[in-house]
């Protein structure tokens, strides 16, 4: 057999992002399963796995695994490329730059809850952006803003303190 | 009980408290997109739903304005203005305004944004 030309070369570091990936695409692929009564309103459950990078390997590593996880959990959803993922990729991005910004806070104020709740604020703004600037331009969104974000606000709440107890059972 | 609390940082309370209130601002004013809206003389005479069946007479310079609410539609019934403007638009678009002006009477249906800068 000829020599591949192309040698990957995978590090340590490699393996442990995309094992986390995986992780987090295994939860958004299960969290698509669950029946939910507004189309849109999710828990959430990856970001667990995003927040939880943070803290261990930090910022580079968390945006690795949630841009991974959206790519591939759009693949696997069949909406890759769709609005649904344009939406996704908005949200994750605009999460990650709100965390970027709040991991800098000193950590005996702000924990993971307070990260998760505004990171999930900033994840259904953006989408709601898209949404109001490409994809239904002139509709009132503001009644959907408040259910959406009151959705996030329990979502967030609750993830945050999943991270928080994940992070203090295996320091 | 406790453990889940102990969880929480002083700054998890706040930014929990401020995206609540941020909640309860927006669900108000969300409620709030579906309004009716009457002015007598610019001022404000009745804010009212669109949902509930009714009509108002406002009384102006000239006489009675009746607004008709129903099936969450909003119209200007009669007026006792000379050009009858008002009237003829017939039910009200959201976000449309009727202004039966001789009679110093304005009506407006739907969208309130508040400019929350400004207001």
């Amino acid at each position: 057999m000829t020599p591949s030309t192309i040698e990957l070369t995978v590090t340590q570091e490699d393996r442990r992002l995309a094992t986390l990936a995986a992780a987090a695409v295994g939860l958004t692929l299960a969290e698509a399963a669950i029946p939910l009564p507004l189309p849109g309103v999710k828990p959430g459950l990856a970001n667990i796995v995003t927040l939880v990078v943070l803290y261990r390997f930090g910022w580079r590593a968390a945006v690795w695994v949630s841009l991974l996880r959206i790519v591939a959990g759009g693949l696997a959803l069949g909406t890759f490329l769709t609005p649904t993922f344009v939406m996704s990729l908005a949200g994750g991005l605009a999460s990650l730059l709100v965390l970027a910004l709040l991991v800098r806070l000193p950590r005996r104020l702000v924990g993971p809850v307070g990260l998760s709740v505004l990171a999930a604020f900033a994840h259904i703004g953006a989408q709601l952006g898209v949404v109001a600037v490409w994809l239904m331009p002139g509709v009132n969104l503001l009644p959907l803003l408040a259910v959406f974000l009151g959705a996030a606000w329990l979502s967030g709440l609750a993830n945050g303190l999943v991270v928080a107890r994940l992070l203090e059972r295996t320091p | 009980m406790r453990e889940v609390l102990a969880l929480l940082r002083v700054g998890d309370w706040l930014l929990l408290l401020g995206a609540g209130m941020t909640v309860l601002l927006l669900w108000q004013h969300g409620s709030g997109g579906d309004r009716v809206v009457i002015k007598r003389e610019g001022r404000l005479y009745l804010e009212t739903t669109p949902r509930l069946d009714r009509e108002i007479a406002v009384p102006g310079p000239l006489g009675d304005t009746v607004v008709e609410i129903r099936a969450g539609r909003v119209r200007v019934k009669s007026d006792p203005g000379p050009h009858q403007v008002c009237v003829r638009q017939g039910w009200l678009m959201p976000g449309q305004v009727a202004i039966c002006l001789p009679n110093r009477v304005s009506i407006e249906r739907g969208v309130v944004r508040y400019d929350s800068l400004n207001y």
